[in-house]
């Protein structure tokens, strides 16, 4: 079969009908996978909920604050009806490469039971030790109460081990942890 | 030229990163990982497959004015289809591989192969080149990330096997540099050799 000459009418026609298809595909594609999106999404959290605190059988209905230009979420759990501490999805914008987002536990007393990373892009091999299982790194916040638990990296006065070579994403880091911990305080 | 030669030349003489030196910026930005080189590489192929086949069914009925915009719009399409499903179904890699994935519609690896192959070709060689092209691609960009998860990690496929940290020039974008050209002057020693 011939090419189809460059006449006005043939190339609107075919454009359109490209275009057109590729607007369905791209639609049916996007109906497939909205629902498995939201439930990986949130499959994600709740594991990252259980992480950060200890046994639960009850979890509140997530609760917003917008702070600094972006939003805390916080969801209070409760074992056999008795409060056990209140996980916050917390974030840093002065991450290496873009935003940080953090769970991070607290006990009702304010004492860290532990933190996990929800979504980072921060550099392979280097500023992720921030994960669990790339290092032990985030071990060190555990137990510790931000009251007395100077947040700050070393070199800037407090008591956080830097990362080697990614002491950007460690102040990020304790950036996040420590906006969730004024957030908290707040609103006691 | 057979299927099997059509199939093969992507992987070594043809190899998209090796010797056409094509889609660089993916290959330098995300290999610093063995696993994520392959995701981009098995994601890349994926499109590839899909845009050589389509662009080849349509090659008769997209007129040569406009056939660069229409070849685009099919490739986007099928990148954004990717992407959906990649955070659908591999949230994790999805996480790693971030800002990588949009960036395929505009990896010239893809427009080239379906300019210089698929609007010339029946559909079922352009699969064809469209397999081999993106699996030359995935080898090459495990090679890489795995080089450089090794000597800058000292792991391959997150899998540990010296304490603390390698190399750390390897994980940052010098590193990519130097594993890759390290990588093209080998490949380059071996096809001399073979000729």
């Amino acid at each position: 079969m011939k090419k189809k000459p460059s006449t006005l009418k043939n190339m609107v026609i075919s454009l359109t009908l490209i275009a057109g298809a590729a607007a369905l595909s791209v639609g049916i594609a996007d109906a497939i996978t909205t629902e498995p999106i939201a439930l990986a999404k949130q499959a994600r959290l709740e594991a990252a909920i259980r992480v950060v605190l200890p046994e639960f059988d009850q979890l509140s209905e997530p609760d917003t604050l917008t702070v600094d230009g972006g939003e805390l979420i916080f969801y209070r759990a409760y074992n056999n009806d008795e409060f056990i501490g209140t996980a916050i999805a917390t974030f840093s914008n002065r991450g290496f490469s873009g935003q940080i987002r953090l769970m991070a536990g607290f006990l009702p007393d304010g004492t860290i039971h532990n933190i996990d990373v929800l979504r980072h892009s921060e550099t392979p091999g280097l500023g992720d030790k921030i994960e669990h299982r790339k290092s032990t790194w985030p071990q060190q916040f555990r137990g510790q109460n931000p009251a007395t638990f100077n947040l700050r990296v070393r070199k800037d006065g407090g008591d956080v081990d830097a990362i080697t070579a990614a002491t950007i994403t460690a102040r990020a880091y304790t950036d996040a942890v420590q906006r969730a911990f004024d957030a908290l305080e707040g609103k006691r | 030229m057979n299927n099997l030669a059509v199939f093969t030349k992507g992987i070594l003489k043809e190899n998209p990163i090796f010797v056409m030196l094509l889609g660089l910026c993916p290959t330098l930005g995300v290999t610093s990982s063995a696993m994520n080189g392959m995701g981009m590489g098995i994601a890349t192929m994926f499109v590839l497959i899909m845009a050589n086949a389509s662009i080849s069914l349509l090659k008769t009925q997209i007129p040569d004015n406009i056939r660069i915009p229409a070849y685009i719009v099919v490739i986007a399409a099928f990148v954004t289809c990717v992407q959906l499903l990649m955070e659908a179904f591999t949230p994790d890699l999805f996480t790693q591989l971030g800002v990588f994935i949009p960036l395929i519609v505009v990896n010239c690896v893809v427009l080239g192969r379906a300019e210089a192959f698929a609007a010339k070709n029946n559909v079922w060689s352009s699969l064809l080149d469209g397999a081999g092209m993106g699996l030359g691609f995935t080898i090459a960009l495990t090679m890489l990330g795995g080089i450089r998860e090794i000597l800058g990690s000292g792991s391959i496929f997150d899998y540990k096997f010296i304490t603390g940290d390698g190399i750390l020039i390897f994980i940052l974008a010098p590193g990519a540099f130097i594993a890759l050209g390290f990588l093209i002057a080998l490949i380059n020693h071996l096809k001399i050799k073979k000729a």
